[in-house]
């Protein structure tokens, strides 16, 4: 991986290994608080800000520590972050946390954490590292945000809480409820797909007409 | 007794945690292609659940709280599930090679089910006695055990329809656990919150 440069790392987080919809990871967050866009904006953020910072100490410490305790030292490490953040949120959010609720602490087993700091953060030097979480972190808040978004507009007709659709909109209140972001995921990950399948056949269409 | 049996309903059906607060939707899509496997999955799930219940409760309680530092339960809470995990893993091994076979991969992915540590969270947040939190933690995992178990019956289906390749792995999944949500809604009227 010594080959790519930083602004590679940073940028596949955006749309080639984009979670959770290229990468399936992470989904818990994803799919629970994503009711409103404000929720998903504030869960992404709060998963970038673990994620950055543990993946920067790991990156720091991934000499210092035995390979047979890596886990435990990383699951301590991100904990300790995670109760950081839940502690901020709390003190000068207090609504944003209270809507979170526990899905806050349940950061800590969030799979993308553990998932950066097992694949790069313990391979690479601090600057690719902090290059490849801002990407992936960022990727993540905006998906969030997107699907909040899309739910928030079905469910409630408004979006970050501002009325968009008049009253002849009829709510989709199933679009608020679990069941809702199951089919709001589900349909955006085979939408990702969709696009890259169309990619790859026009790359192919067009080295066939180069051929010929 | 009743408040119990209304526990047990609550967090097996009504209120199942992959279904209804997403919790554990990792190894819900990861290990229910196969119903043998998903129905292992759940067992052994239920196992660690219910002891996590029951060893983080006295802890919470008598040294976090005594000691007047419960903002450390996160960290705490994770260790005593992780080491759950190792000493289940290892008196398994002993007692009942088969069993561990059959366990294989599934017991480590445990720690990282995100349903458990919920469940720490949830006996905390709802102040439960510690026979209710033994309830709750054991019929969290029953509640879990179907949803994966029903799913993979479900997907084992799947592999004969014809799905439009888009939709094929995850989205189809996805879509499946939607529609199990929404027929899950139906138990909602058994019990008030």
């Amino acid at each position: 991986m010594a080959g790519n440069s930083l602004s590679y790392e940073f940028k596949k987080g955006l749309w080639q290994e984009i979670p959770p919809f290229r990468l399936i990871l992470g989904l818990c967050p994803a799919l629970a608080v994503t009711n409103s866009s404000l929720n998903g904006l504030s869960m992404g953020l709060a998963a970038l800000f673990v994620l950055f910072t543990s993946n920067i100490i790991i990156s720091f410490i991934r000499r210092t520590i035995a390979a047979q305790v890596r886990i435990p030292a990383y699951v301590v490490i991100i904990a300790t972050l995670v109760t950081v953040a839940d502690l901020f949120l709390a003190a000068v959010f207090p609504a944003i946390s209270k809507s979170l609720g526990p899905y806050i602490p349940l950061i800590v087993v969030n799979c993308i954490i553990l998932g950066r700091a097992e694949a790069f953060a313990q391979k690479n030097p601090v600057l690719p590292t902090v290059m490849d979480s801002l990407g992936i972190g960022i990727g993540f808040t905006l998906s969030l945000t997107l699907m909040g978004t899309i739910r928030e507009v079905l469910g409630f007709g408004s979006v970050f809480g501002v009325k968009l659709l008049g009253a002849w909109f009829e709510p989709w209140i199933v679009m608020i409820l679990p069941a809702g972001a199951f089919l709001v995921l589900g349909g955006l990950i085979a939408f990702v797909n969709w696009l890259s399948i169309r990619k790859a056949a026009k790359t192919a269409e067009a080295a066939e007409t180069a051929r010929a | 007794m009743a408040e119990l049996i209304l526990i047990f309903i609550s967090a097996s059906l009504v209120n199942n945690f992959v279904l209804s607060y997403f919790l554990g939707i990792c190894p819900f899509v990861g290990v229910s292609n196969k119903t043998e496997n998903a129905l292992n999955m759940g067992m052994a799930s239920t196992f660690v659940m219910t002891l996590t219940a029951a060893a983080t409760w006295p802890i919470y309680h008598y040294v976090l709280v005594k000691f007047n530092v419960p903002f450390l339960q996160y960290v705490a809470f994770i260790i005593i599930i992780a080491s759950l995990v190792q000493l289940v893993e290892m008196y398994i091994k002993k007692a009942s090679p088969s069993l561990y076979r059959a366990l294989g991969i599934f017991l480590p992915l445990i720690t990282t089910n995100c349903a458990i540590l919920g469940l720490a969270l949830f006996m905390v947040l709802r102040e439960y006695s510690y026979i209710e939190s033994i309830i709750f933690g054991f019929a969290t995992g029953v509640g879990f055990t179907l949803a994966i178990v029903m799913m993979s019956g479900i997907r084992e289906e799947l592999e004969f329809a014809d799905v439009p390749r888009v939709f094929q792995g995850a989205p189809i999944t996805m879509i499946v656990a939607g529609m199990m949500a929404l027929a899950f809604m139906g138990f909602a009227g058994l019990i008030r919150g």
